[in-house]
């Protein structure tokens, strides 16, 4: 049963019953059948296959490339270097927005970094372009690159997607410099590449002045501006398909140089052609988080509160674009101080440029400043969790605005409770499982800011009673197919049988970038102001008219549920959608909606959503290998439209928090610069036996203000805090602060 | 793609016949080597498939009390052996401690004891490696090596062998059945591999053609099925190779140690067997201080390789760590976690 309460708008509207279900995908059994179209799975007539030759340099130029010997392998038909590539609308580098990123399109002989494309082979066949790739034979002239942060720092303009460099507030100078104690640490976070399990990928087909593709893409609208800009082409006339993600995590917000050389080599060819990229290949001109080394001083006065604190993150870019990782701005929301200044440097080495990756500044900076509020809590001889009691912020600290809503007391006491915190020893090294292990618990604070983008949608009834809801959105596993339907579904006043559901194209309303955990925000809202646009046209087509039971009902207010409108003070009269448009004699009613922040609640109030996240880890005290027991985190998040999704993001973030803890890195050959373990054999990630003990919880939290209803972003605040509680929990258990990421079983052998 | 021959040949005979041919390559489940073919790493000139050879899949007790492996017998299959996994328990738990379980159905014994290094220079067809290009240097020296050798490198390589399965067999003299142009020879697995020296590419003592039929394991090694392990430490919980491991078996007569068998994984081109730290052990009280002992002259001859220094100390304490699991005994059942340092210990193992 839905229903929605018509003629009473604002942001506390009533919801239907679909909102809040558990549901399970409703793409779920074609996925696990196999049924699911993934771009790469889908073979056109005529397709030829595509690879990309990567540089195997970090620094320097292509001096030969043996072109005959690939195009002379039986099936390879053509090689796309700087030669030949086709002509672009525009040049690749420009950037009108701090989300487009320079790419490298085969433009002269020079690399840039290790991985830069520096060819891409056509073949009939895989096999044969792979081959080709590798009769390629490149010679290079190399130089020596630089892959650490030791080289010429510079300060940035912006940081992240164009955000201030620098924030102050109060003299942070002086109150440090008077704190009873004080805790200066500097912490490194590594280079991380993100590695869905779907690599980036394209099937590109041009009929005439018209561009069909399939490819994976958390932002259908903008991805379609961006290669109507390269190509010269108008944007109505790329078709893009991206029904299902196999996971994006921010690295395929934008495209990527590699789908720009996929549709390339279709334009030289003049056939369809498929470019997916080999998972060594996700490892360099796809984006990734870039190495940090952040420095942190926190003051204290005798009381534990917190006097001050500075936070500057020297991060790595790119030499020929910017994105600098914007981890300080982590602590402008988390504690009340009354001093803060935080900051960014950078330093050009020779990587592609990284980007955003799921939590981008708020992983790395969260990891670092929640490792260094538990050095400050020891120091202050405090228990972690009472320490962040005593510094709670009841209005932002960097604004002094209040939150839209802060519902993380409520996080620690229900995460604390679950996990069974109290009764910790403060010291480090005191407790032992019935092995003799380590054991260490640590916590740490979970934040992420409530962000909206645009969005649109646009909504039917039709004739028969059915409704269609149509909105570009993006599932990249997260589920949004479901919870978005399930929000059009109370938006129309409808069962979820009863509606048919559109996404995942470029030709539907843009319902804006799967990015900063805004999806459901912004969708979610441009569909159930759609929903709500039709119902009310609906219902002026009914209570207008003396032949509808409804007739003169406007007054007293009509509510849509299942189909039908019905008086709200009388719910025994009321009609179906089917019968008002037959008696108009209408195919169908149509409306549409938009979803976006509202700027003068977003200048009234700090929105963001919070958590707690508990950790214990077991460490062998002589080998030093670690395991974590369990972890529980405790997230308020607004109103939650599908739990059972919204834990698994919840979880899945957790993941990534322990992943960053103990395990992911990418190492680097000082000397070549190049990747040494571009693979999963090697990248390491946890596998299901490091996931143990994990419970996600869900704390009810009601934010009248963020957006109309209600919702604030669960994709990535699991990774928040999480990567912190372990690091601490290592300490605890140990004795040994380990700041620098992964923490290795080496770090703990003492 | 770079073509090569395939051929499926229908006993051993022809397989060693075919494989006789300059630039051929064994094909078993091809867990590794398809691998490296995919990476240009290894380029084949033809496949020999051998999985279709008949009588190599069997798993035998012989009369003496030895039991004789297949080399097609699968990782999974042999682990799951009832017969076998009690007479060689610490060999069931090493298989069950590589890779993943999809890897153990398909990987192979004969594979296992082929497999080639892990190390990331020798992947990297850009990088310097004379294992896979004799002579065109070594990038790993002074490269990225904090899982590096540090027992039996040389300045030409110092890559290590990954196998877990055939650390516990090194420590129990297991023999190398082989078969070739000449006939069929045993070689024991503890002369089976070569150290590096200047030759980094010459990895065993196999000639052209020849090929594993089958591992045996003698009868004597049985008696060490009370008191034995396998302990392998990593950087995650599972499905990573070892950092180092280490195989320890003994004979334990009225608490004094009859006879010891060590073997460490993860620190040499070949699973190292420490016979200086089994001469320690014998006679030995099964003690702390005589594993802290042994775990010394186990890794006397020990230098590091590059940032690798970690790896000395380490390896001392899985070894005091494996001997002292070893010596409270093989466990009933084999534990949920095989070979980790999570799975239960008894009390007092842990000492620190």
């Amino acid at each position: 049963m839905s229903e929605i309460a018509q003629l009473q708008p604002g942001p506390r509207m009533r919801h239907g019953s679909n909102i809040g279900q558990p549901l399970t995908r409703s793409e779920g059994r074609l996925k696990v059948t196999g049924g699911a179209t993934y771009a790469a799975d889908n073979h056109p007539d005529g397709l030829l296959h595509a690879v990309i030759v990567p540089a195997s340099i970090a620094r320097g130029r292509v001096v030969s490339l043996d072109v005959a010997a690939a195009k002379a392998h039986p099936g390879v038909v053509e090689v796309m270097t700087p030669e030949n590539r086709p002509p672009l609308a525009m040049d690749p580098y420009e950037k009108s927005n701090p989300l487009m990123f320079r790419m490298n399109l085969l433009k002269d002989d020079t690399v840039r970094y290790a991985g830069e494309p520096i060819a891409v082979v056509v073949a009939e066949t895989l096999e044969a372009a792979k081959e080709g790739a590798i009769l390629l034979a490149p010679r290079y002239e190399a130089e020596r690159p630089e892959v650490t942060l030791d080289g010429d720092v510079f300060k940035p303009q912006a940081v992240g997607p164009g955000m201030p460099a620098e924030a102050t507030k109060g003299d942070v100078e002086a109150a440090l410099a008077s704190a009873a104690k004080r805790v200066e640490a500097t912490y490194e976070t590594p280079p991380q590449y993100h590695n869905a399990m779907e690599p980036h990928a394209v099937v590109a087909r041009f009929d005439g002045d018209k561009l069909q593709l399939d490819m994976p893409t958390q932002g259908l609208a903008m991805s379609r501006m961006r290669i109507a800009g390269l190509f010269g082409l108008k944007p109505e006339n790329i078709h893009i398909r991206s029904p299902f993600l196999g996971g994006g995590f921010g690295s395929k917000g934008s495209v990527s140089s590699p789908e720009a050389l996929g549709i390339l080599a279709a334009k030289l060819t003049g056939r369809p052609v498929k470019l997916v990229l080999a998972r060594e290949e996700m490892f360099g001109s796809v984006g990734h988080r870039g190495q940090t080394r952040q420095t942190i001083k926190l003051g204290l006065d005798e009381t534990g509160a917190l006097t001050a604190f500075d936070h500057l993150t020297r991060a790595a870019t790119s030499r020929f674009d910017d994105f600098v990782e914007p981890a300080s701005g982590v602590g402008q929301a988390l504690y009340k101080v009354p001093a803060l200044h935080t900051s960014h440097e950078a330093v050009r080495i020779d990587t592609g440029t990284p980007s955003f990756m799921r939590a981008p500044g708020e992983a790395s900076g969260s990891i670092a400043f929640e490792s260094a509020i538990d050095e400050a809590a020891f120091a202050a001889g405090m228990d972690p969790l009472a320490f962040r009691l005593k510094n709670y912020a009841d209005v932002e600290p960097i604004s002094d605005k209040p939150f839209s809503s802060k519902a993380l007391k409520e996080c620690y006491r229900e995460g604390a409770e679950r996990f069974g915190w109290q009764d910790r020893p403060l010291e480090p090294r005191q407790m032992r499982d019935g092995s003799g292990r380590l054991l260490g618990w640590g916590m740490g604070t979970a934040i992420f800011p409530a962000l909206m983008f645009q969005g649109n949608a646009r909504a039917v009834i039709r004739r028969d009673g059915s409704g269609v809801m149509e909105a570009g959105g993006h599932d990249m596993g997260q589920g949004a197919w479901t919870a978005l339907a399930q929000i059009a579904a109370d938006g129309l006043g409808l069962p979820m049988e009863a509606l048919e559901f559109r996404s995942g194209t470029s030709d539907l309303p843009d319902a804006g970038v799967a990015g900063g955990s805004t999806h459901t925000a912004t969708a979610g809202n441009a569909i159930y102001s759609a929903g709500a646009a039709v119902i009310e046209k609906l219902t002026a087509l009914a209570v207008g008219d003396e032949r509808s039971p409804l007739f003169g009902a406007g007054n007293v207010g009509v509510i849509a549920r299942d189909g039908r409108l019905i008086r709200q003070d009388d719910e025994g009269v009321g009609e179906s959608y089917a019968d008002i448009l037959e008696r108009a004699d209408l195919d169908e009613i149509e409306g549409s909606g938009q979803g976006a922040g509202d700027p003068s609640a977003q200048e009234a109030y700090a929105m963001y959503a919070h958590g707690a996240v508990f950790a214990e880890v077991a460490v062998d005290p002589d080998l030093g290998q670690m395991r974590v027991n369990r972890l529980v985190g405790a997230f308020a998040a607004g109103r939650v439209i599908n739990p059972r999704m919204v834990e698994s993001q919840y979880l899945g973030g957790m993941i990534w928090g322990l992943s960053f803890a103990l395990h992911e890195k990418a190492v680097h050959d000082r000397r070549s610069g190049r990747i040494m373990n571009a693979n999963f054999g090697e990248y390491h990630v946890p596998v299901n036996a490091d996931l143990q003990g994990m419970e996600a919880i869900l704390v009810a939290e009601d934010d009248p203000h963020v957006n109309p209803l209600g919702i604030k972003g669960v994709g990535e605040i699991g990774i928040t805090g999480t990567g912190a509680a372990i690091a601490n929990a290592v300490w605890h258990a140990t004795g040994i602060r380990v700041r620098r990421f992964p923490i290795g079983l080496a770090d703990l052998l003492g | 793609m770079n073509r090569f021959d395939y051929i499926r040949p229908k006993n051993v005979a022809e397989a060693v016949a075919a494989a006789s041919e300059p630039g051929s390559a064994y094909l078993a489940a091809g867990t590794n080597l398809l691998d490296l073919m995919k990476g240009g790493v290894s380029r084949p000139e033809r496949l020999v498939d051998v999985t279709h050879l008949p009588g190599l899949d069997r798993i035998e007790t012989l009369a003496d009390g030895a039991m004789r492996i297949g080399a097609l017998v699968k990782n999974s299959e042999l682990a799951y052996d009832e017969a076998f996994s009690a007479r060689f328990p610490a060999v069931a738990e090493a298989l069950l401690s590589g890779a993943s379980a999809q890897l153990r159905n398909a990987a192979t014994v004969g594979g296992n004891l082929l497999q080639r290094t892990r190390c990331a220079y020798f992947y990297d067809t850009a990088s310097a490696c004379n294992k896979r290009a004799p002579g065109s240097g070594c990038d790993a020296i002074g490269g990225e090596n904090h899982g590096h050798a540090v027992l039996g490198w040389s300045e030409h390589c110092i890559a290590t062998h990954p196998s877990d399965f055939c650390v516990p067999l090194t420590a129990l003299g297991a023999i190398v059945k082989i078969e070739g142009k000449d006939g069929r020879r045993d070689v024991p697995i503890t002369d089976f591999y070569l150290l590096p020296g200047d030759t980094p590419d010459r990895e065993n003592v196999l000639s052209p053609g020849e090929m594993i039929v089958g591992v045996r394991l003698p009868a004597e090694a049985a008696g060490f099925a009370a008191n034995q392990r396998y302990l392998k430490v990593r950087e995650r919980t599972s499905y990573a190779f070892a950092v180092v491991s280490a195989a320890a078996a003994l004979r334990i007569e009225d608490g004094t140690i009859a006879e010891a068998r060590l073997a460490l994984g993860g620190v040499a081109a070949r699973p190292w067997r420490a016979i200086e730290a089994e001469a320690a052990l014998a006679g030995a009280p099964a003690s702390r201080a005589s594993f802290e002992k042994a775990a010394e002259a186990a890794f006397a001859d020990a230098r590091p390789s590059g940032d690798n220094a970690y790896k000395i100390a380490l390896g001392k304490r899985i070894v005091t760590r494996a001997l002292a699991m070893a010596a409270s005994g093989t466990p009933e059942v084999m534990p949920a976690l095989p070979a980790s340092p999570f799975a239960p210990l008894s009390e007092g193992v842990i000492h620190v």
